[in-house]
């Protein structure tokens, strides 16, 4: 791979309880400025990779890159410093429950642009809402006023607030019917090209996802990487665990890539 | 017969193996949870200290801990007052000592119950909430939220709501000895017909200010105690509805005992303090 690199893991190993390891040696390397998709089975270490990379989570042996950065060797200011150029949806949008939709995205604003006006933070607010496709009349709703697709919506705008270099989705569509994940699907792929040169990483277990977003893919399984590469990679793959995956995992027939370099 | 005595003194010896295994994995777990919560208070007070201040969120909580904490503070401190200013002259009718309601009450009460019941109710009712609160903001994963936005979710969530409780416990402890002290004074000079002017001249002669003090001082320590067992118990949740269940109640009955327990440890240190500083 000759391109930059945004996160980069050498040797990750994660145990929780000192004998089972949750990752066990994970190298990888994903690419800046494409969509990323992190795919396996259930209990394959998906998640616990995300927050390491996050720097949720320090790993136990290894070393974890993002940005050229090493986030588990940085003072809290620079970690601080660091966490405002990576946004993040979380499963459930992870909204602040006794804030407003206004108040959930103007918050990280208010945060790390303490001398900008509250003028000039509803201002950025707002043009992110619009840019998720929400409107004016639901910026005084609370979150448990809103449907799932809608909480997505407010969860994106808020990690695009401070306009992240590396956006981060976790498990975006689960527990979405079948439109409204084609929607959460468009809605990855359109800040994704609103935001030349940024990082997406998906955290999905949806295959036809990952293959119709991403440019690039990292399966995992037993808490390391089974394969990595782009989506004709595994299309081509012989191996048996990819093709039992591939064979179970499509929502339609396989994709076919498409000219963009996304998969229709 | 030599065979089933050895069987049965394998299985004792086996028994006793569990019953140390167990109780030993237990106190481990307990200091091992004492050493976690000491570590989480000392971090979040070290994020008091740190800026940016969060005077919006400390306002908010001092008014959660506070204000909305008074209607109880003044129903249970009335007839609290009331309650025992009738048992205490009930007794000391028996000996014709009704002249000294006044100030035992008042003793009792800014010494002992006004902080230790304020600390009780105010541990259910706010320490629950806090615990409640920040369970669920943990299981839904917004703390997380809050972590990667680069705000620390100490300094945010945990630092407030010490901040507010330290402040707001003296002062509801103080509004808890006044009710409690006029609810006292309704039942021995209106019901009981007690001469006011020697009920009131007897609680000045017997009541010293250290008294009042002392009351205020261990409901600050209360509201610092309270606040951080309910906080990190909500912090530290697991598990979903069930686990933010499990963390308010750990945090509530925990704080209670700690209440009570500390109370009388606070007891004697203050009484010691007050000897060697001749104020006793």
């Amino acid at each position: 791979m000759s391109q930059e690199i945004a996160v980069r893991m050498e040797g990750v190993r994660k145990t929780f309880n000192g004998k089972d390891f949750i990752l066990n040696g994970v190298n990888l390397e994903i690419p800046k400025g494409e969509i990323t998709s992190i795919i396996g089975f259930s209990g394959t270490g998906k998640s616990v990779l995300l927050r390491h990379i996050l720097g949720l989570v320090r790993p136990t042996e290894g070393n974890i890159q993002v940005l050229g950065h090493d986030l588990h060797k940085m003072s809290l200011d620079e970690l601080i410093a660091m966490r405002t150029r990576l946004g993040v949806l979380f499963q459930n949008a992870a909204l602040f429950d006794d804030m407003t939709v206004l108040e959930n995205v103007v918050f990280p604003l208010k945060e790390h642009r303490p001398n900008e006006t509250p003028e000039a933070w509803e201002k950025v607010a707002l043009a992110k809402l619009k840019s998720v496709g929400l409107g004016e009349k639901d910026l005084s709703k609370l979150p448990a006023e809103l449907s799932g697709g809608m909480r997505k919506r407010v969860g994106l705008a808020r990690a695009l607030a401070l306009d992240p270099e590396i956006l981060l989705y976790d498990e975006p569509t689960t527990g979405l019917d079948p439109i409204l994940t084609e929607v959460v699907d468009d809605l990855i792929l359109e800040t994704h090209e609103a935001h030349p040169g940024s990082t997406s990483i998906v955290v999905s277990h949806d295959l036809f996802a990952a293959f119709r977003l991403s440019n690039y893919i990292v399966m995992l399984d037993k808490g390391g990487v089974l394969l990595a590469g782009k989506p004709e990679v595994f299309l081509q793959s012989e191996n048996e665990l990819v093709k039992k995956f591939l064979s179970k995992g499509f929502r339609q027939d396989k994709p076919t890539q498409s000219t963009t370099g996304h998969t229709k | 017969m030599i065979q089933a005595w050895k069987n049965n003194r394998e299985r004792i010896n086996m028994a006793i193996d569990d019953f140390f295994k167990v109780s030993l994995g237990r106190v481990y777990n307990f200091f091992v949870n004492c050493g976690a919560a000491c570590i989480f208070f000392y971090e979040s007070c070290k994020m008091i200290v740190r800026r940016p201040f969060r005077m919006e969120e400390i306002v908010k909580h001092l008014e959660f801990v506070g204000n909305k904490s008074l209607v109880i503070i003044l129903l249970t401190g009335s007839f609290t007052g009331m309650a025992l200013a009738f048992q205490i002259y009930m007794g000391f009718q028996l000996v014709n000592a009704v002249n000294l309601v006044g100030p035992i009450v008042g003793m009792g009460i800014t010494r002992e119950l006004g902080p230790v019941l304020t600390g009780l109710i105010v541990a259910a009712r706010a320490g629950g909430a806090m615990a409640a609160q920040l369970g669920t903001m943990r299981v839904s994963e917004q703390i997380d939220a809050l972590e990667v936005m680069g705000v620390d979710p100490k300094q945010y969530l945990v630092a407030p709501r010490i901040i507010a409780a330290v402040i707001a416990m003296p002062l509801l402890c103080g509004v808890f000895d006044f009710i409690s002290m006029l609810g006292a004074h309704v039942l021995c000079i209106d019901l009981l017909g007690l001469d006011p002017a020697i009920f009131w001249d007897k609680i000045q002669l017997w009541l010293k200010p250290g008294d009042i003090f002392q009351g205020l001082v261990k409901a600050a320590v209360f509201g610092i105690t309270f606040a951080a067992v309910c906080t990190n118990r909500g912090f530290n949740a697991r598990g979903g509805a069930k686990g933010v269940g499990e963390a308010t109640n750990q945090g509530v009955v925990n704080s209670m005992v700690l209440v009570i327990i500390l109370n009388f440890v606070m007891t004697n240190l203050i009484r010691l303090f007050y000897t060697m500083m001749g104020w006793a």
